[in-house]
């Protein structure tokens, strides 16, 4: 029998760096594949060349069996292919018929006709959502539904979901799966792609393991238990880049959280940090963990919950309120949120903090110049001058512009989000080793990171989050990344079976 | 020379010579120079004492403006009210020197522009709803506010507006005194805005707004404040111009806005914020006011002087983004 779908031998590069190796992928008319791994394993940019958003640089596609070249997205969508993305690509402000049929809309509109269509569609989905609703008033589940009905509306031979799941709530998540058996049943080929394992385990035929931009294997869920499947997740052992901790004296707590809640899904988290200590937030993307460290910072509004700092009843308003009271942010996104790019390295490192350097509100340009060059100097940053701007340095300078600013604002506890993402090798060594600088000076640190070796290399216990709660906490002699990603992803602090539950 | 040659001398290292980047940085004076040779070869009038004087005191309401422009655009804004608060200005001086002292019916009318920005900008910076539309009702609503107060006649301020229109008229250092006040704004516009907090961050704001929040810092206020210097200057430009003529009238500064707007342009300002300076914002007020001078002085019909103004701003702007030119 022929596939549905083949990839044979893809590789894709960005920049030099292999994001996909050599990589086999194969479809069925009525299966559901799911495609699994960590983030950054390459599962969404093997979707995106299946659904013609990128052009390998080697390797075939065949659809049928015969092999073909896509042109681009609406070539994929044109031969049957659809690809569901986590963002909808919805236009908000057209109604649900417009939306089913866009990009397929006849010269002169027959307006009843177009609605009865859709509604046709949406009711083989099992549902009932006026096609003249606007889609922005529709709940999220909802809007998924028109994504499915649009992709059926073009005689689809196969649908990648891509984290469908991941912004619905558990009984809507329920009806999705039963739509996706229905949709099987009728003979199309699904790609589902998940992080959460239970679900895999109810709806996929094969699941697939994706880890570093290759694939690890082709198993079916009968033969596999979850601890063997997160096993192949999580792969080899990672090499010492950590340095050595240096021993810390744990002092006071600095922050203590009881029962935060926000409105954006974290729920009930609670935990609390002393000084010296360096604090790993672990979990996959879209576990909470950023909100959490956001709403500390109070660039988010909390709902419930309440937070103490240094013994004091502390709920920041702002940033500006956080910062005042001693606690920085290096934020996640390094480009739009950490620095300001065309302005100069100089004046990036002293925007937290100026009062010292300044009278009256203006600026003692020597004063300012030997805080800069200090803090240059300790940090090791690599530049030609002070006042270029900070665009001109590479990715791990230019996070290291970002811990300047906060070294020289000297808060008491520090969140770092992310900080060695898009930084060479030889640069996160020093981050981390600044990082046990922090610590040893006695800041509260708290780190989050998606690769977990650095969580590990660098903590002293690891906090664990899943879909918005906080799922457990890893000890030193707990430190497994099977540890980590079963508690994550199934709440269970064993791996094994159960966590299918 | 701008705000930048600093930068520049104290990395000769890596100074590649970079067209784009030249131009980007002396585009301004390049496009002055230039004009300034033409004009000369167009007319011996030019170069006089008596025209360049003319020009300076014409540009000084536009030049005034134009400073609280910039501060505005650097922040990611824009405002079409000026115009409009010179009117409520003017009117409100006229109005006001009657029956308060000088000085306090001057602070008075300047307040009376601060305040317009006040509103604006708390509408646009707590409020987040959209500059150009909230500054387009302010538009609206100060021009018909210069209107009820003068009911749409020119107000006399009589004897009391004598020192006033005294002021506008006559010379300091050689220069009118409408044309020494705006250099001396502009003076204070470019120390405020290389060497302050506030001009550090409001450039910072419009080149990355949510860095500058996740810095601790409160945007809100800054943004609010760009619109209140804004609005106060422009009720100072609005004085300049009663000061000059005599008279306070509604009809003061109609259309100004697009005028200033262009000039902050063609120094180099981007829209999109975080780009500008105070050196070149000037040489752009000077730019536009020496076309405008060349082409009357050429005789120039006045309907054919704004078809040649739009494309000498196209051109202007073009020169500015040199470096996307070349890069292609």
């Amino acid at each position: 029998m022929t596939a549905l779908i083949q990839l044979e031998n893809i590789t894709k590069s960005f920049a030099g760096v292999h994001a996909l190796t050599d990589v086999d992928f194969d479809l069925h008319a009525g299966e559901v594949h799911a495609l699994v791994g960590e983030n950054g394993a390459g599962k969404s940019t093997l979707m995106r060349v299946l659904g013609g958003e990128m052009r390998p640089n080697a390797g075939r596609t065949l659809i049928e069996g015969e092999e073909i070249r896509l042109a681009g997205p609406t070539d994929a969508i044109r031969r049957g292919i659809s690809v569901i993305h986590q963002e909808m690509a919805l236009a908000p402000d057209l109604s649900v018929a417009e939306n089913i049929f866009l990009g397929a809309l006849p010269q002169g509109i027959n307006w009843p006709r177009l609605n009865e269509r859709a509604r046709a569609l949406i009711e083989r989905l099992g549902f009932d959502i006026s096609p003249r609703t606007q889609v922005a008033d529709l709940a999220v589940a909802h809007q998924q539904v028109v994504e499915i009905a649009k992709a059926l509306s073009r005689d689809v031979k196969a649908i990648v979901f891509d984290e469908p799941t991941a912004v619905l709530a558990s009984g809507d998540a329920e009806r999705l799966l039963e739509i996706i058996k229905g949709l099987r049943a009728e003979g199309v080929g699904i790609v589902y792609i998940s992080h959460r394992l239970d679900e895999i385990y109810k709806i996929a035929d094969r699941i697939t393991v994706m880890k570093d931009g290759q694939r690890v294997g082709t198993v079916t869920p009968a033969s596999t238990p979850v601890e063997e499947l997160i096993r192949m997740m999580v792969g080899r052992p990672l090499s010492q880049l950590f340095g050595d901790k240096p021993e810390t004296a744990i002092g006071e707590e600095v922050l203590r959280i009881d029962g935060l809640t926000l409105p954006n899904g974290v729920r009930d988290v609670s935990f609390s940090i002393r000084r010296g200590e360096v604090v790993g937030l672990g979990g996959l993307v879209g576990s909470g963990r950023t909100e959490v460290a956001r709403a500390i910072f109070g660039a988010d509004r909390i709902s419930g919950g309440t937070m103490l700092l240094k013994g004091a009843a502390y709920s920041p308003r702002s940033p500006r309120h956080a910062v005042k009271q001693g606690v920085g942010l290096v934020p996640e996104d390094r480009k739009s949120q950490g620095v300001v790019l065309d302005m100069e390295i100089r004046k990036n490192a002293t925007m937290a903090k100026s009062g010292p350097i300044t009278r009256a509100g203006f600026f003692k340009p020597s004063a300012e110049r030997s805080v800069v060059e200090r803090l240059i100097r300790s940090l090791r940053i690599k530049l030609g001058s002070m006042n270029d701007p900070v665009s001109s340095l590479s990715g791990g300078n230019q996070q290291k512009v970002v811990l300047a600013k906060w070294f020289n604002a000297d808060p008491d506890l520090i969140i770092l989000d992310e900080p060695t993402r898009g930084v060479d090798v030889g640069a996160k060594t020093e981050i981390y080793s600044l990082i046990h600088q922090l610590a040893s000076a006695g800041k509260a640190v708290i780190v989050i990171s998606s690769e977990h070796a650095e969580l590990f290399g660098l903590c002293d216990r690891v906090l664990v989050m899943g879909e918005g709660r906080l799922r457990g906490e890893l000890q030193p002699h707990e430190f497994k990344e099977e540890k980590l990603l079963t508690l994550s992803m199934t709440g269970h602090r064993q791996s094994g079976t159960e966590g299918r539950a | 020379m701008t705000d930048n040659a600093a930068t520049i001398n104290e990395t000769p290292a890596r100074s590649r010579f970079n067209f784009g980047k030249a131009f980007r940085q002396y585009g301004t004076v390049i496009i002055f120079v230039l004009l300034l040779i033409v004009a000369q070869e167009q007319s011996d009038a030019f170069l006089t004492e008596r025209n360049v004087m003319n020009v300076l005191r014409q540009m000084s309401g536009i030049g005034v403006m134009a400073i609280g422009m910039l501060f505005v655009i650097l922040t990611r804004g824009i405002d079409l009210s000026v115009g409009s608060i010179a009117a409520l200005g003017s009117v409100s001086a006229a109005v006001l020197i009657q029956s308060y002292p000088l000085p306090v019916a001057l602070l008075m009318a300047i307040g009376i522009g601060a305040a317009c920005g006040l509103i604006s900008g708390a509408l646009i910076a707590f409020f987040r709803l959209p500059a150009f539309v909230i500054t387009l009702a302010m538009m609206t609503a100060a021009r018909g506010f210069a209107l009820i107060l003068s009911n749409g006649q020119p107000i006399m301020p009589g004897p009391a507006g004598a020192p006033l229109q005294a002021f506008g008229t006559s010379f300091s250092l050689g220069f009118p005194n409408p044309a020494v006040l705006m250099i001396g704004l502009f003076a204070l516009a470019f120390i405020i805005l290389n060497y302050s907090r506030f001009g550090r961050l409001v450039k910072a704001i419009g080149s990355n707004e949510e860095a500058v929040r996740l810095s601790g810092i409160s945007v809100p206020w800054y943004v609010l404040s760009v619109y209140v210097i804004s609005g106060a200057l422009a009720a100072v430009a609005g004085v300049l111009i009663t000061s000059r003529s005599g008279v306070g009238s509604a009809s003061v500064g109609a259309g100004n806005e697009l005028d200033v707007i262009a000039a902050v342009v063609i120094g180099g300002a981007s829209l999109m914020g975080g780009r500008g300076g105070v050196i070149n914002t000037f040489i752009g007020v000077m730019i536009l006011g020496v076309i405008g001078n060349i082409m009357n002085l050429a005789g120039v019909p006045g309907y054919h002087q704004q078809v040649y103004l739009g494309v000498i701003i196209v051109v202007a702007v073009l020169i500015q983004n040199g470096s996307t030119l070349f890069r292609r």
